[in-house]
């Protein structure tokens, strides 16, 4: 077969090499536009996977490779005054010149045909081939001529980053985090030679701009950075090589593949530089490619086989790319976190890495972090801690042992006039039991048209008190746990059968007229309910009041209200079931008004020293519903009133609005309005394990967590 | 984590007799369930009629499609076949229904592929309140009607899972990605505050014998897979041939929270069931008629 690589980069050295050496009968010209030794970009980095498939693919190069390696195991954080350290990350990283050289010579050695500096405009200009492997980069001008075939997408980032290198040593991955009066300044750096390292700086485009770096040249740039980290540095020059600011280009390409045309690397995927892996991603998929066409005796379907097996490894690593990329991007969420929290924070970022990993990597860096989390939460420094879920927090006058909420979930095993019994008692004694700190009740209707089955519990009279100060005995007295209430009005989604069967439907008999902010349906089989009159408004305020008041009188410690999952108050703060068009409607603010209202006249009612607490829909994950911006204001907004801390929940606004579940689903919302609104949190989205509670805490993700484990004595 | 086995109606050239005798057996062996599978353009069985006919000859086994592609029929006419197959097992029938994978299926039944999320959505609806109601169909055994799982792979799904039906059930592969997906079953449960927890059902494909015996299974799965391109040649290498593979299958489909593990065959033999019955045995593994 006649072979011709367009591209002489890592994936186009490293293709051409193994298929040759697979089927020497092939011919295959490699051709470059630029020299051999001239190259961009100053190290690359590889894990111990990716070296032991290196290892599989080819001896020769990959001794050589490791040979040139710079191995190191260590993270530096330079942020604010401090430097934090955590170790046990094995890294190795090679010169990209080095990589190329080695590359270079074993593709001579197996007998393909170098061409250098030569650039093509047309594919005529290339004569007959069999097979046309792309390895020509983001800027691929194969992909561009079959662009309706090839059908890519690039989407620019938001921040501005350009490549340097460093004539200085380091011992590890460096991260440097540097504010000025135009804005900040983050660094990613590591050791790439012997010498010198790599020096990547970044910013958003506000600093960018601030700092006139739009207008700088090269030498400018080069000295404008050489300032700012002159203490970094330590005097050592910062080298240029063509370098420019750019906004990082993720590419995605929906066909990998084009008759006997192929792209490969960097010419059909790009994942954001801070997880390090374009350059293991393009050898990979060489590999992958050699592979394909040996077991493949068709052209057809070789290609088809390589599209198959990279596309979804390929996707994965995008995956995890944007999310560290946005995290680089939103750097600034982070700022309030001291140094340790902000640390774990970004080692943690992409979810690959938890508690558990880094306390096996390095035990003194977890003990650290228990110990600062700990100091912060007892105020008071001691030598040992335990893990972040067993410290105690303090919300008001009120303590919690740990960090662990319990719940018996929505339980419908009440009498129908709303009286808990004692399957219900059992239960939630269960929670308390368990070893939670905070045992948390499924939803209590605040009025009889609020409960959302018939058999659902109740608050709406001065009767329950008695059997609601019963419970909250049986948590005080047989458990460390304390106890928290939901109140909740069902609005449109009331007045269903048990969800034994299925969410949301209607009763057959004995329903009731339901109200809502708008009169929609929450399913098409649902009932309509009524649009909420002044009158309306008036009998639910005094319904919650009402029934924080029972709970106050019960002795229970900690209140919340339902504002999420489509029930009555959510109802007013999504635009897509609130269409009101009196003040209680249209904007932002005016949806907020009516739970607002609410809100504060349960905190004038709930006594000052009890925390009081807002469970909220964060996103309706639908188009032209709420997102986590309007979040974040409602919930800075609550916190001016008095909540002393947000559960973040998400969707079931609608029953279009679900969200992609998963372990620990709302983990990444919870750490968004946590830290963009000031506000703890506390999170579920099914977590089972103490090492995702850990980490979601360590990381100021979230202060408290629901686990969703069977208890033990249930 | 209970075992079931598939009948071999999937596979093209399965002679009518073979399936009734494999049902008749099944129901006396040390399975807990019989399972049928669903495509329209191909050699197959249609599901619902096999499962009709196994309920005349089994007593004791539960009935499931995993899965009937739902958005293909007619929602009252797929609930009263349902009902019917329900009221004549005795209550048996575990109804699994997906969007299936495969636009052919669709174009030959005259149906949009574009809405078929949409359609299930709808049949999901209202399926269980026409076995409630009981107006178009038998009683069924239990006033909710039969037991209702869904299939597939999709955010979606997950959701439709928590929001109209007792549990989802994994079209096959490593155990390693029915933990993914099962995790993604019960944090949609989780949320959606449901009770207890989803029902888990899973599958696999097994050829016991010589090599002649796993070439012809791996030879099917091919085939059958074909649409796939080269997954197929994955599913086939995923082949069961060995009661050692059998068991640590097994292993980690219930480690991963499995309820219940159907085993298909891929050579239409009644041997190949003798055999799984006899490993099944040797595991330890003999269903328990009372006390489940």
């Amino acid at each position: 077969m006649k072979i011709i690589i367009l591209g002489a980069g890592p994936a186009g050295l490293y293709a051409g090499l193994l298929i040759k050496k697979a089927s020497p009968s092939h011919d295959i010209t490699i051709i470059e536009r630029n020299a051999a030794d001239v190259t961009y970009g100053w190290g690359v980095v590889f894990s111990d996977r990716t070296l032991a498939s290196f290892q599989r693919a080819d001896y020769r190069s990959y001794e050589q490779i490791t040979n040139r390696f710079v191995i190191w195991d260590a993270i530096d954080v330079h942020y604010r005054e401090a430097t934090i350290r955590c170790g046990g990350h094995v890294i190795a990283s090679i010169a990209r010149k080095d990589l190329l050289n080695i590359l270079q010579r074993r593709c001579k050695e197996v007998g393909i045909n170098l061409v250098f500096k030569q650039e093509i405009h047309d594919l005529a200009d290339l004569g007959s081939y069999d097979l046309l492997i792309a390895a020509d980069g983001v800027n691929s001008i194969v992909r561009k001529i079959y662009a309706n075939h090839f059908k890519s997408r690039v989407e620019p980032g938001k921040a501005r980053y350009i490549w340097l290198g460093a004539q200085k040593v380091l011992d590890a991955f460096t991260f440097i985090f540097r504010e000025n009066e135009h804005g900040l300044f983050q660094v990613h750096a590591y050791p790439s030679s012997g010498t010198t390292s790599t020096f990547i700086v970044e910013c958003d485009e506000a600093t960018w701009l601030n700092a006139g770096l739009d207008s700088a040249n090269e030498e400018q740039s080069l000295a404008y950075c050489h300032q700012l980290f002159a203490k970094d540095l330590g005097g050592a020059p910062l080298l240029s090589n063509n370098s420019r600011w750019i906004n990082f280009p993720t590419l995605k390409t929906e066909s990998w593949h084009y008759q006997n045309i192929v792209l490969l690397g960097d010419a059909v995927h790009t994942a954001h530089f801070s997880i390090g892996s374009g350059t293991k991603l393009a050898m990979e998929d060489a590999i992958a490619l050699a592979t394909a066409l040996e077991r493949q005796p068709n052209l057809e379907d070789a290609l088809n086989e390589y599209e198959l097996e990279r596309k979804p490894v390929v996707e994965i690593f995008q995956k995890a790319a944007q999310v560290s990329q946005e995290y680089f991007e939103t750097i600034k969420r982070y700022l309030g976190l001291e140094p340790m929290q902000f640390t774990f924070q970004l080692l943690t970022r992409s979810g690959r890495i938890s508690y558990d990993d880094l306390r096996l990597r390095d035990p003194r860096f977890g003990d650290a972090v228990d110990r600062w989390f700990g100091q912060r939460a007892g105020k008071r420094r001691t030598s040992f801690a335990p893990p972040p879920m067993f410290t105690p927090i303090e919300l008001r006058t009120l303590t919690l042992a740990n960090r662990i909420v319990s719940s018996p979930g929505a339980q419908e095993t009440c009498e129908q006039d709303g009286t808990a019994n004692d399957e219900y008692l059992t239960r939630i004694k269960n929670c308390g039991l368990s070893g939670a700190g905070l045992v948390m009740s499924g939803p209590v209707a605040v009025s009889a048209e609020g409960r959302i089955t018939p058999n659902c519990a109740g608050m709406y009279d001065t009767r329950y008190i008695t059997a609601w100060a019963k419970i909250v005995r049986a948590i005080h007295d047989k458990t460390t746990a304390k106890i928290a209430i939901q109140l909740n009005h069902a609005g449109r989604r009331g007045a269903t059968q048990s969800r034994a069967e299925g969410l949301d439907r209607p009763l057959r008999q004995g329903s009731w007229p339901l109200i809502s902010a708008s009169a929609l349906p929450y399913t098409p089989h649902s009932q309509v309910p009524r649009e909420m009159s002044r009158s309306d408004r008036e009998i639910v305020h005094n319904d919650f009041v009402r029934a924080a008041s029972i709970a106050e009188r019960a002795g229970v410690d900690l209140l919340q209200l339902n504002f999420a999952h489509g029930y009555l108050l959510a109802s007013f703060l999504s635009p897509l079931t609130n269409l009101r068009c009196d003040e209680y409607g249209g904007d932002l603010e005016g949806r907020m008004r009516f739970p607002l209202e609410v809100f504060d006249a349960v905190r004038d009612v709930w006594p000052t020293n009890k925390p009081l607490s807002v469970a909220l829909s964060v996103t309706d994950y639908a188009r032209g519903g709420t997102g986590v911006e309007d979040a974040v204001i409602y919930a800075r907004l609550l916190k001016k009133h008095g909540c002393d801390i947000l559960e973040v929940k998400a969707g079931q606004t609608t029953i279009e609005s679900e969200p992609a579940y998963g372990r620990g689903f709302l983990t990444q919302l919870s750490e968004q309005v946590r830290n963009e609104a000031n506000i703890p949190t506390m999170v579920g989205g099914y977590l089972t394990t103490s090492n995702e509670v850990n980490t979601i805490l360590a990381a100021g993700r979230a202060d408290l967590c629901i686990m969703d484990i069977p208890l033990r004595n249930g | 984590m209970r075992v079931g086995v598939g009948l071999p109606t999937g596979i093209a050239g399965t002679d009518g007799q073979l399936v009734i005798e494999w049902a008749r057996r099944a129901d006396a062996g040390p399975f807990s369930s019989l399972g049928v599978i669903d495509r329209l353009v191909y050699g197959n069985y249609e599901p619902l009629t096999v499962l009709a006919a196994a309920a005349a000859v089994t007593q004791r086994v539960l009935l499931a499609t995993t899965i009937v592609i739902g958005p293909l029929h007619n929602n009252a006419l797929l609930a009263k076949v349902a009902a019917s197959i329900d009221a004549l097992s005795g209550g048996r029938l575990v109804l699994g229904l997906a969007v299936g994978a495969r636009k052919e299926d669709y174009d030959a039944a005259g149906i949009d592929y574009r809405t078929r999320g949409k359609r299930l959505t709808e049949q999901l609806a209202t399926l269980r309140s026409l076995w409630e109601e009981g107006s178009l169909s038998p009683k069924t055994a239990r006033a909710r009607g039969p037991e209702l799982l869904i299939g597939g792979l999709s955010d979606q799904g997950f959701a439709r899972v928590a929001r109209y039906a007792d549990g989802y059930v994994h079209g096959g592969g490593p155990p390693k990605a029915f933990a993914r997906a099962a995790d993604k079953a019960r944090a949609a449960w989780c949320d959606a505050g449901r009770p207890g927890r989803p029902q888990l059902w899973a599958q696999g494909y097994f050829a016991l014998g010589n090599d002649d015996i796993e070439e012809a299974g791996a030879h099917y799965l091919r085939d059958y897979y074909a649409f796939t391109g080269p997954f197929a040649e994955r599913i086939a290498a995923g082949l069961l041939t060995s009661p050692q593979a059998i068991a640590q299958f097994m292993r980690g489909y219930e480690e991963a929270g499995c309820d219940e593990l159907v085993l298909f065959p891929t050579v239409p033999d009644i041997a190949q069931l003798d055999q799984m019955a006899d490993i099944l045995r040797g595991l330890g593994r003999d269903f328990n008629y009372t006390t489940d």
